[in-house]
C-alpha cells in the first residue's frame, strides 16, 4: 500500500496532495502542470517534500516531522521516465543489467530472459541506445527498471514522447507488465490510456487532488 | 643534422618524465576540482576559479618565484615537507614536475569541467533510482561520460607541461640531467656560439610533440560528442 500526504512549494506553484492507494496500478491523472511529475519524483525520492509523509507497505520513506528521508537508491522503487534516460555509454545488455549490479543481486538469467522476451528486446542486446528507435528505447527502459526488482514501479508518461503508432506498439507491453503483478504508479494526461491500465485513479488539478476512486472518475 | 646527442636525449627523456608525472599527479586533483566547480555553488567559488586560472595569466617567472618561496628548502611548505616527509622539490626534477603541474593545471581542469557540465544530470537521477549510491553514480555514469573530456584535458595539460619554461627555470634552475628540460636545453643552446643545429633539432621535436598532443586532444573531443549521443 502506498500512502502519500505531502506539501511542496515550487516557485509560484504549490502542491498539496494526499491519497492512499491499494490498487495494483494507481493512475495519476491531470493536465500538464498539475503537479504529477513533482508528486512522482517525491515518491521516487528525487524531490523532498516540504512537509509530509510518504510510506510504502508500512515503511516510511519520507517523514519530515521525524527528519526521515530515504535516498532514492535505497528505496527499491523503479522509475520509467518519459525520455527513457538510457545510459548512452552502455549497450542495451549493460543498461538492463545496471540495476542488478547496483543492488548487488545475484545473476538471474531466467528472469532476464523472461523480461527481454516480454518486451521483445532480446535481439537488441548488443546495440547502443543511440541506435534504437524511440519505442525500442522505451521498452529497454521498462526492462531496465523491471530487472532492478523494484517493489513499486513508477511510470512518468512512458508513452508521452511517442507518436500514435509507437503508443499502440508499447501499450500491450504495459498491459502485460500490469498483469505481472508489480504495483505501479502510472502518470498520464491521457484518460484513454489510464482506462486501459489503471485500477485506481488519483486526479490532480493545479496541485490539488480533486478526485479519487476507480477508473469511472475519469468520465 | 638528425643525430641526437646523449645530452639532448637526456633533456628529451627528462621532459617526458616531468610532463608525464606532472599530468598523472595533477589529474585526480583536476577531476575533483572540475567536479566541484561544475556542480556546486559555494562561498568563494569565483575566487577558487580565479586561483586555478592564475598560472595562465601570471608571468611564469612570478609563478616560479612563488613556488620557490613556498616549496624551496626554506619555504613554508618546502621546509616542512623536507623535514617530515623527506620530499625535496628545490633544484630537483620533482620540482620541475611541480612547476609544470601548476602551470598546466588550468588547461587540465577546463575540458574536464566542460565535459562534466555537459552531462545530462537526469541520467544520474535514473542511476540512483536503479539503486546506485552517489559514489557509484559518479563511478559508473559521471566519470565514464566525462572520460573523453578527462583525456582531452590530460593531453592538453601534458602538452603545456612539456613546453613549460619560465616557472620551471625560476624554481629549479637549469641543471643538465636533473632539471634541464627540452625548453631550458634550447635556451642554453641558443646562447652557445654553435648551438643552432642542436637547438633546431630540439625545436623540431617540441613541434612534433605539441602537434601530436593537439591532434589527440581534437580526436578525444570528437569521441566525447559521439559518446554523449550514444552511437
Amino acid at each position: 500500500m502506498l500512502r502519500v500526504d505531502v506539501t511542496k512549494q515550487l516557485g509560484d506553484f504549490s502542491l498539496q496532495a494526499a491519497f492512499e492507494s491499494q490498487g495494483r496500478v494507481t493512475g495519476l491523472f491531470g493536465a500538464s502542470g498539475a503537479g504529477k511529475s513533482s508528486l512522482i519524483n517525491m515518491i521516487a525520492g528525487l524531490l523532498r517534500p516540504d512537509r509530509g509523509i510518504i510510506a510504502l507497505d508500512g515503511e516510511v520513506l519520507d517523514d519530515t516531522s521525524a527528519g526521515i528521508h530515504i535516498p532514492p537508491h535505497r528505496r527499491r522503487i523503479g522509475y520509467v521516465f518519459q525520455d527513457a534516460r538510457l545510459f548512452p555509454h552502455l549497450d542495451v545488455r549493460q543498461n538492463l543489467d545496471y540495476g542488478r549490479r547496483m543492488n548487488k543481486l545475484a545473476q538471474d538469467p531466467a528472469q532476464q530472459k523472461r523480461v527481454t522476451d516480454l518486451l521483445d528486446i532480446g535481439h537488441q542486446l548488443d546495440r547502443r541506445p543511440g541506435q534504437l528507435s524511440g519505442g525500442e528505447r522505451q521498452r529497454v527502459a521498462l526492462g531496465r527498471a523491471l530487472l532492478s526488482k523494484p517493489r513499486l514501479l513508477l511510470m512518468d508518461e512512458p508513452l508521452g514522447s511517442l507518436d500514435e503508432g509507437r503508443k499502440i506498439e508499447i501499450l500491450p507491453y504495459l498491459v502485460r507488465l500490469r498483469d505481472e503483478g508489480i504495483p505501479m504508479v502510472y502518470v498520464s494526461h491521457d484518460a484513454a490510456e489510464l482506462r486501459q491500465l489503471a485500477t485506481q485513479i488519483v486526479m490532480l488539478k493545479q496541485g490539488r487532488v480533486t478526485a479519487l476512486g476507480g477508473v469511472k472518475v475519469l468520465t | 643534422m638528425f643525430e641526437i646527442s646523449p645530452a639532448e636525449w637526456t633533456a628529451i627523456l627528462l621532459s617526458l618524465r616531468v610532463a608525464i608525472i606532472a599530468t598523472l599527479v595533477a589529474t585526480p586533483f583536476g577531476i575533483a576540482l572540475a567536479w566541484l566547480l561544475a556542480r556546486y555553488n559555494f562561498w568563494g567559488k569565483s575566487v577558487l576559479d580565479a586561483l586555478v586560472h592564475l598560472p595562465l595569466v601570471l608571468p611564469p617567472v612570478v609563478t616560479g618565484y612563488l613556488l620557490l618561496l613556498t616549496f624551496g628548502r626554506r619555504g613554508l611548505v618546502g621546509a616542512w615537507l623536507a623535514d617530515n616527509l623527506g620530499i625535496v622539490f628545490a633544484f630537483r626534477w620533482t620540482g620541475a614536475a611541480l612547476a609544470c603541474g601548476v602551470m598546466s593545471f588550468p588547461l587540465l581542469v577546463r575540458p574536464i569541467r566542460l565535459s562534466i557540465e555537459a552531462i545530462d544530470r537526469r541520467l544520474e537521477q535514473a542511476a540512483s533510482t536503479l539503486g546506485a549510491a552517489p559514489w557509484r553514480v559518479f563511478a559508473t555514469v559521471t566519470l565514464p561520460l566525462a572520460l573523453p573530456g578527462i583525456l582531452a584535458g590530460m593531453v592538453l595539460g601534458f602538452a603545456k607541461a612539456i613546453g613549460e619554461f619560465g616557472a620551471t627555470i625560476t624554481f629549479v634552475s637549469n641543471i643538465p640531467g636533473e632539471t634541464q628540460t627540452i625548453s631550458s636545453a634550447i635556451y642554453s643552446l641558443i646562447q652557445t656560439p654553435d648551438g643552432d643545429t642542436a637547438a633546431g633539432r630540439l625545436v623540431l621535436i617540441s613541434i612534433v610533440i605539441a602537434m601530436s598532443a593537439l591532434i589527440a586532444s581534437e580526436w578525444f573531443a570528437r569521441r566525447a560528442t559521439q559518446r554523449l549521443h550514444g552511437n
